[in-house]
């Protein structure tokens, strides 16, 4: 095998090797976990590194193996996978960091790292995925891995709510199979191509056609939270604070969300969806999910669960830059997908370290919080405004294309969804900004703990501030080479017939 | 009506009637008896159907099978009266409760 | 070159000069348990150790066949040189051939388990060795006979066999089990033995590969075939006639669990293949489908009776339940789809064995551990009992049938059987299997993480015995990943080919 088919198999195996050994470890192995999780991690980054390279020469990174007659197991590194690829590996690298400071001196955490290292695994897989097979492996490893971590605490709670993420994940995966086996045997391929795979069948399998996608987006649409398939992901909620951040921001919704992406590009090819007809109800779904997303969390007192709704919303911009089928629109879709994964985890850690610090889980427990933990509140401070899609935090990049495609595309009731949900964010963010930052403190914190002497430890500090810069970069210089708005465009002149 | 066919008939009548008293007896004796009739049964047809050979003589094939099987119900048998004796000494009673009231 | 083919170049060599020596091979995993079953009950103190090195030999001996059998296609041997109809044929394909390998892999797991599980029991040691080789010895019998009659002394001393080691347990429920488990074995075999007297009659052969040729769609024809396959279908339990599975699987002890639900109904199941593939096959679409209806029974009765168990051992014998279904569904799905409808059964088969044994024996260890199998009172035993619960869910992957695992590679054939040939509602079915298998597995799964209400006294678990049930489970996860040798292994002789005899119109 050449070096190009090497180093997918090494990206999968830099989390897959240390998560294994981590299983093996006695719970207090601190420094080798650590050294393992860590050096893990750093390895990952240095491969994608090595490829992203490698991709923008031009190069791709291929392996395959054979599986079942007539089909292969493969991996390929192309600027699309690289996209979720970069995102995340570097998010990996940070949320380890955060969550061995999350973690420290609490029970279990070799079984927790060990299936930690397994979700970032599985996301690698479905990133690389060359073939919507190879792709429902990776995504079914995520939906198991991922379990454990949401019953971790073993609470009755945390138990209903595996049972119930469970329940909507498994029954997804079932439809997909159904659907990519239905498509296999009408095509006799489930490789990726730019532009599709489907569109040379004849006109009479169109009906057929039509369900297939309808199966493949439930299927993802259950991972990508699409209303009315999001009910588990606010029940999730009760994980630790990095399953949070790591299942929201990256792992579990954005591995739908991409999968939306292949089988719309990829599959069935944009202009053949458009073509077929489904398309613009999957635009509607992304906006009433978008709509319905905010809505909620502007109802929620939890600070978890107003953050989980508005993921639910914010998973659907990249859906909805999908579904409008323009060139433009799909760039900001497709950059949604690195924005919102930074802007979101910054904000889960953010709600991690005040709950952790200061016993602090509602937004009505959160009044002068800027006053104590400054730096806290500074990069959830960042992340909202992402959010809410001010510049020049990356989330006005998104918003911006995302109306421009809609013009371009004449889908004008968009920027109307558009400006509903930016103002619905914005009323459900600001309050509490406002809250922190210019109301007094509690005279007593629900359950203050001195970790460090900063405002919180350093573990917990950094990744946050780090993901917050990280934001704010993005949206400042989007227009750099290699910057994930410039990435984006990259991958969208690919997946349009050149006009 | 061949003398082969009144065999056979009777065989099959044993065996419908070994398995009325397998199914519908409740006592652990009564069914295994059932089974034995059940089993004279088919030997019966095995034996009455047999075939005669070209030079007239009777098949020894069935025959050899007919022995077969009555060593096995035999060993059989036995298996299922020491597993009846095992059931009373458990549960004192020779019969099978009713598995939907565990 | 690959090793399995320079691994066949060597003994199309070496077996050039001994084709008559190699072909008495055949006979030796009838031969090997035999001997060990005689020996272990004569020597009652060194029961274990024959049991071990005797299925150590079994597993030699079936590894020997395959690449033998993978360069010189399916072998027959007319044992003590008479031949049938008279005497005794022993044939090999790559069925059976999948089912001893099958047989001797899972039955070296049991065996490692057995001889850890029953250590501080000898009494109940010495009973098991003798009788569970002599199971051995049916099943593998069972898989290498070509004749009719033999096949019923196979069925007979398997199901007596496993009668005796379903009531080892002793208690009340192992002894009513084991005995409404014999009484419907009996039923089972006579039904059987009558189709047999019947088709003798009309064909005077019993041998199989001569009735195919001679056998026509006369009335009697369908009485016989109707009283074997009734008659079998008790015996592997296929719904409805499956109400005395439950309560014997889960009564026995742990490794003879294992055994009953791993391997011996593939018994009766692999039999009724074989006489679909070689009698029925052509022209009956009716009876397929009706088979292929019971699965689907089997299938959705199994799995909600599975779902509502609050025993840990009874909702994995209806899980049992449920995957006969599944096997059934290849008889409808085998028409216009042939080989893959049956590939992906007989992988579901092969996976089954491994990942059901695997359950059984991590449930044993939790029985073992808890001393009680309540689900809800598991009590955190996935951080306590890390391991066998790691089996039991690894072998709960594969019964899902989520990838990668044998099982999913099975559900794969056979929904493509279904869905390239436009068959929907088959396919719901095994989706929906799927869905309930998840609901049922993670059940467990959830309560194993929680506290419970009344913790236990636990008690110590031989490491082998977990790490033998991890190794089954790891084993099942792994026919995931080598799907071509599994495949490749099925295909000698071509066993699922439409036979130029059987009942043509």
């Amino acid at each position: 095998m050449s070096l190009e088919a090497w180093i997918p198999l090494l990206v999968l195996c830099s989390s897959l090797l240390p998560g294994l050994m981590i299983f093996g470890l006695d719970e207090s192995r601190v420094r080798l976990r650590t050294t393992l999780n860590l050096g893990g991690a750093l390895t990952k980054l240095a491969l994608v590194g090595v490829m992203f390279w490698g991709v923008s020469q031009g190069i791709e990174y291929e392996v395959r193996i054979s599986f079942l007659p007539g089909l292969d197991l493969a991996l390929r590194a192309g600027p699309l996978a690289l996209l979720f690829l970069v995102l995340s590996s570097l998010l990996w690298l940070v949320t380890t960091i955060y969550a061995i400071g999350y973690l420290e001196g609490s029970p279990h955490r070799s079984r927790f790292f060990g299936f930690f290292s397994l979700c970032v695994t599985a996301t690698v897989g479905v990133a690389m995925a060359a073939d919507l097979l190879t792709f429902l492996l990776f995504y079914e490893l995520l939906t198991l891995a991922t379990y454990p971590l949401v019953v971790h605490r073993g609470t009755e709670v945390a138990r209903r709510a595996g049972q119930v993420y469970l329940a909507y994940t498994i029954g997804g995966g079932a439809l997909m199979l159904f659907g990519i086996v239905w498509l296999y045997t009408l095509t006799g391929t489930l490789e990726f191509t730019p532009l599709g795979f489907v569109s040379e069948l004849d006109p009479t399998t169109h009906p057929a056609l039509i369900l297939i996608f309808i199966f493949l987006i439930t299927g993802l649409g259950v991972k990508a939270a699409l209303v009315p398939l999001h009910v588990w992901l606010p029940m999730a909620m009760v994980a630790p604070a990095p399953v949070s951040a790591l299942l929201h921001a990256v792992a579990v919704v954005k591995a739908g969300a991409f999968g939306i992406v292949r089988v719309v590009y990829e599959v069935f090819g944009v202009e053949f969806s458009a073509g077929l007809g489904v398309t613009l109800p999957l635009a509607v779904l992304a906006s009433i999910t978008i709509l319905y997303g905010s809505l909620r969390a502007l109802f929620q007192d939890d600070l978890k669960r107003r953050l989980a709704f508005s993921t639910v919303s914010q998973v659907s911009y990249i859906v909805l830059g999908v579904a409008i089928a323009s060139p433009i629109a799909t760039v900001g879709g497709l950059v949604h997908l690195i924005h919102q994964g930074l802007m979101k985890i910054t904000l889960f850690f953010c709600a991690g370290n005040l709950a952790e610090t200061l016993g602090v889980h509602k937004v009505s427990e959160m009044n002068g919080a800027g006053q104590r933990m400054p730096w806290t509140m500074v990069a959830f401070t960042v992340g909202a405004f992402g959010m809410i899609g001010a510049p020049p935090v990356a989330g006005f990049i998104t918003k911006w294309y995302l109306g421009l495609g809609a013009l371009d595309a004449g889908q004008h009731w968009v920027l109307l969804v558009l400006a509903t949900s930016s103002l619905l964010n914005a009323a459900y963010f600001l309050p509490i900004l406002h809250a922190a930052w210019f109301r007094e403190p509690p005279a007593q914190w629900p359950a203050e703990r001195s970790l460090g002497r900063g405002e919180t430890s350093r573990a917990l500090l950094w990744p946050p501030i780090i993901t917050a810069v990280a934001a704010l970069l993005a949206g400042l210089l989007a227009s750099l080479p290699f910057s994930p708005l410039e990435w984006a465009r990259f991958i969208a002149e690919r997946e349009f017939r050149p006009l | 009506m061949t003398p082969a066919i009144i065999y056979a008939l009777t065989g099959l009548g044993l065996f419908v009637l070994g398995l009325y008293a397998l199914i519908m007896r409740a006592h652990l004796l009564r069914k295994i008896l059932g089974f034995n009739v059940m089993g004279s049964g088919v030997f019966l047809v095995l034996a009455g159907l047999g075939q005669r050979t070209p030079m007239g003589g009777p098949d020894p094939v069935p025959q050899a099978m007919v022995i077969t099987g009555i060593v096995v119900a035999v060993a059989a048998t036995a298996l299922a009266l020491s597993l009846m004796l095992r059931v009373v000494a458990a549960t004192g009673r020779a019969r099978l409760p009713d598995p939907h009231h565990d | 070159m690959e090793p399995s083919a320079l691994v066949r170049e060597l003994f199309a060599w070496a077996h050039a000069d001994a084709a008559g020596l190699m072909a008495s091979v055949l006979a030796l995993p009838v031969l090997v348990p035999l001997l060990g079953a005689l020996f272990a009950f004569v020597m009652r103190r060194w029961a274990a150790a024959i049991g071990l090195v005797t299925l150590l030999a079994l597993l030699a001996t079936v590894l020997l066949l395959i690449p033998w059998l993978l360069g010189a296609g399916a072998q027959g041997l007319a044992v003590g040189g008479w031949g049938a109809p008279l005497g005794v044929d022993l044939y090999a394909d790559g069925l059976s051939l999948a089912m001893l390998l099958m047989t001797a892999v899972v039955g070296l797991g049991i065996s490692l388990y057995a001889h850890s599980y029953f250590r501080a029991d000898p009494i109940r040691e010495q009973a098991f060795w003798p009788l569970w080789l002599l199971l051995l010895t049916a099943l593998n019998a069972l898989f290498l006979s070509r004749d009719l009659f033999n096949l019923y002394v196979t069925l007979e001393i398997l199901g007596l066999s496993a009668v005796a080691l379903t009531a080892l347990a002793g208690g009340a429920k192992a002894l009513v089990g084991a005995m409404r488990y014999l009484l419907v074995s009996l039923l089972g075999s006579l039904a059987y033995l009558l189709g047999i007297a019947l088709l003798y009659h009309a064909y005077a052969t019993v041998d199989l590969a001569l009735l195919a040729a001679r056998i026509d769609a006369a009335p009697a024809t369908w009485a016989a075939l109707a009283l074997m396959s009734a008659g079998l279908i008790l015996k592997t339990a296929l719904f409805p006639l499956h109400f005395w599975l439950p309560p014997a699987h889960a009564s026995a002890a742990a490794p003879v669990s294992a055994a009953l639900s791993a391997l011996v109904i593939k018994g009766s199941y692999y039999l009724l293949v074989r006489i679909w593939l070689e009698l029925v096959q052509v022209q009956s679409d009716g009876v397929a489908t009706f088979l292929g209806l019971l699965g689907a029974g089997a299938v959705l009765w199994g799995s909600i009776q599975a779902l509502v168990q609050t025993r840990l051992k009874l909702l994995i014998a209806y899980s049992t339940v449920a995957q006969i279904g599944y096997l059934f569904l290849a008889f409808p799905l085998a028409a216009g789809t042939g080989g893959l409808a049956w590939s992906g059964a007989l992988y579901l088969a092969l996976s089954h064995a491994l990942a059901k044994a695997a359950m059984f024996l991590a449930a044993g260890n939790l029985l073992r551990f808890g001393g009680h199998d309540r689900i809800a009172d598991l009590d955190r035993v996935v951080q306590r009992l890390p391991l066998s619960m790691a089996a039991f869910a690894l072998a709960g992957v594969s019964i899902i049938g989520l990838p990668p695992s044998g099982g999913f590679i099975g559900k794969w054939l056979l929904l493509e059987a279904a869905l390239s040939t436009g068959r929907w509602g088959w396919g719901i079915v095994i989706m929906l299997g799927g869905v309930l298998a998840a609901t049922y597995v993670f059940k467990v799964v959830g309560f194993a993480f929680t506290q419970a209400e009344h913790p236990h006294q636990a008690q110590r678990v031989p490491a082998t015995m977990e790490w033998v049930a991890f190794a089954l489970a790891v084993a099942a996860v792994l026919l995931g990943f080598l799907v071509a040798q599994p495949l490749m292994l099925l295909e000698i002789g071509d066993p699922f080919a439409a036979h130029v005899g059987g009942m043509g119109p």
